[in-house]
């Protein structure tokens, strides 16, 4: 199938900012889908509110556009009410890891069969440019007008600490390796989280002083590296891009299948 | 075929009555005085091949059932006040998206932690207004494990034939205590199976346009039809929209479906009220006290008798209006502090005969309670 027949394309052009990273990774998601050559009908997104969430309407799949942060709540139960279903939840920064934080943590730790995608662009977007919990000290936001205060997650290491079993990092730079690394992440049967990192030129860049969508683009580029890269090692500052985590761990739906012989079974 | 009889809690028997109606995903979260209908529900679920989940909070449980609906499921959630809470926002999500759903509140007493273990009534406007924005709510009681089976069912009936969530009022009292209970026969209660679309695969299927009889055929997530799912207002494919007509549109529709079929949800029960001039309202743990004071005064000769209310929301203003306009004094029986009397008097004619007999305290609200207080309003002293 066409990459265009995965999309609605009555509702394009999209209503993301020019210059955002989020249009991106709608591409970068859809080369990953069309090159597994999976059915449209067999793919749920789930997402919640921001303006990565808009990201359902634009896709060709059963979408189920939902509230603030509880997107991989509701995906839950999508996925443990119908397995064979493939859900995919895409989700900002404050989205997934502000309010939406404790359902992130509980459906890695519950190695669910979901694909989580956090778009980080650093900011709350859709209302205005506020900082979130990944924008991290020292920069501005129209919440922190004197500069942030707020340490910042990374997004890997709660990942991996939480108990996902697919932990990936990768820029809207990188559109390539993204595609590949949301088509493994698809493929692999557990919790996955992909970190895209995306821009918001509009406001996280512009009240940082970041100049335009390519600039940001490019310091994308610059600052992220292979993981265990030789330039990493010369420069610790450096941020990894790749796959972090990939185990096999019993998933939660093949589990409580055996939980259902046993209670059948009359153990 | 013997009857199945048990006696079991109140608790146990919402659980049986939602396994009749078909239940087969529950999501929930521990609470008191409703964590009986997880622990039982995680027994018997997966013995009929249905799921349980033990979700991370109250807000995660409600989400998960939404989405449990989607995929062409009957879902349940249980909890208290404090998690009735923080169900409100997904709750309003289910009205929005008309997301099929049974949530149940057993009523504690509150505000906040308020008393865990005792008994009250104090949600019936939480239920109503406790989500934001203008909508309508169905919300069903019951006084006894027989009904607690039978409004469990109608609940998911409800839930299917209107699209819309449904909430279970019970009560603590109700909860916990043990009584007999009759399980019917299997087709003894007829059920409502979900609605499912006959639009084939390739034409344009309209998840939110109402047929001629108002319903909305759903088509399952996996199936055939790929249609937008939000909260936000949406047109008929789903997809959102601000145009005024649509917003209008919506909103009236998903108050009229509600508020226009009131009376065919109304369910309730009268006792010695043919000659009553001495009207007791009452519903849930509250009817039962309420009933037993009307018979200990009937052979008194006193012309009292009792409308139990099954069906909160809609408020069954017709049958209220019915019963009530021609008594001398009609008298509100619960344990709060007027949430029911205040609709009795924005219903009946005379609203300076409407009075109001209640405990909020934690005690369960007894026959003498009633009985003094209709001795005060009746000027006879106690």
């Amino acid at each position: 199938m066409a990459v265009k027949d995965y999309i609605r394309e009555r509702f394009f052009p999209h209503l993301w900012c020019p210059g955002c990273g989020h249009g991106i990774v709608l591409n970068g998601l859809i080369r990953a889908v069309e090159k597994l050559g999976m059915s449209r009908n067999e793919m749920v997104m789930v997402s919640g509110i921001g303006c990565s969430s808009r990201i359902s309407g634009y896709m060709d799949f059963h979408t189920l556009h939902t509230i603030h942060g509880r997107a991989l709540a509701f995906a839950t139960g999508v996925k443990l009410s119908k397995p064979e279903l493939n859900v995919i939840v895409p989700m900002g920064d404050g989205d997934a890891l502000s309010i939406g934080g404790n359902h992130f943590i509980h459906a890695a730790r519950r190695n669910i069969d979901i694909t989580a995608i956090v778009m980080n662009n650093r900011i709350y977007g859709m209302t205005g440019g506020q900082y979130s919990p990944l924008t991290g000290p020292g920069m501005m936001a129209t919440t922190a007008p004197y500069s942030n205060i707020d340490q910042e997650f990374d997004v890997v290491e709660m990942a991996r600490a939480a108990g996902a079993t697919f932990v990936a990092r990768t820029t809207a730079y990188h559109v390539q390796q993204m595609a590949d690394i949301i088509r493994a992440a698809i493929l692999h049967e557990g919790f996955s989280v992909v970190e895209v990192m995306s821009q918001c030129p509009t406001y996280f860049g512009r009240k940082n002083k970041q100049g335009s969508a390519v600039d940001m683009m490019k310091r994308m580029k610059e600052t992220t590296t292979p993981i265990g890269s030789a330039a990493k090692a010369k420069n610790p500052e450096l941020i990894e891009r790749g796959i972090f985590v990939q185990v096999d761990k019993p998933e939660y739906c093949s589990e409580y299948n055996k939980i259902i012989e046993r209670a059948m079974g009359g153990r | 075929m013997t009857k199945q009889i048990k006696f079991i809690q109140g608790n146990e028997a919402c659980v049986e009555g939602a396994l009749y109606a078909g239940l087969d995903f529950f999501a929930g979260y521990p609470i008191t005085p409703s964590t009986e209908i997880a622990e039982h529900l995680s027994k018997l679920l997966p013995q009929k091949g249905g799921k349980f989940i033990q979700m991370e909070d109250e807000i995660a449980s409600m989400c998960a059932i939404i989405g449990a609906s989607l995929t062409g499921h009957k879902v349940l959630t249980a909890t208290s006040g404090p998690g009735f809470s923080l169900k409100q926002e997904s709750l309003g999500y289910a009205v929005m998206a008309e997301i099929p759903c049974v949530i149940v509140n057993v009523q504690r007493g509150g505000p906040s932690t308020g008393v865990p273990t005792h008994v009250s009534q104090g949600d019936v406007m939480q239920a109503r207004w406790g989500t934001h924005g203008d909508h309508s709510i169905v919300a069903l009681t019951a006084s006894n494990h027989q009904d607690v089976f039978a409004m469990t069912v109608e609940a998911f009936n409800i839930a299917e034939t209107f699209r819309t969530p449904v909430i279970l009022l019970f009560d603590e009292v109700v909860g916990h205590m043990r009584e007999r209970l009759e399980i019917p026969e299997p087709g003894e209660i007829p059920l409502v199976k979900r609605l499912r679309t006959a639009v084939k695969g390739g034409v344009d299927y309209h998840p939110y346009l109402p047929r001629e009889d108002g319903r909305l055929p759903m088509s399952d997530f996996g199936d055939v039809h790929r249609y937008n799912v939000t909260g936000l207002v949406h047109d008929m494919w789903g997809f959102p929209s601000d145009n005024p007509k649509i917003v209008h549109g919506l909103l009236r529709h998903l108050v009229d479906k509600i508020e226009n079929n009131a009376s065919q949800m109304a369910r309730y029960k009268t006792f010695y009220l043919e000659d009553a001039d001495t009207v007791l309202v009452s519903f849930g743990s509250a009817a039962r006290s309420a009933l037993h004071i009307v018979e200990s005064l009937r052979p008194r000769g006193e012309k009292i008798g009792l409308l139990e209310l099954q069906t909160i929301w809609p408020f069954p203003a017709d049958i209220v209006s019915q019963y009530c306009n021609n008594a001398k004094y009609t008298v509100v029986v619960e344990m709060n502090m007027g949430q029911v009397c205040q609709m009795v008097k924005t219903t009946v004619r005379h609203p300076e005969r409407v009075f109001l007999a209640n405990r909020i305290d934690g005690v369960f609200i007894t026959p003498t309670d009633i009985k003094n207080i209709l001795r005060l309003i009746k000027g006879k002293g106690v």
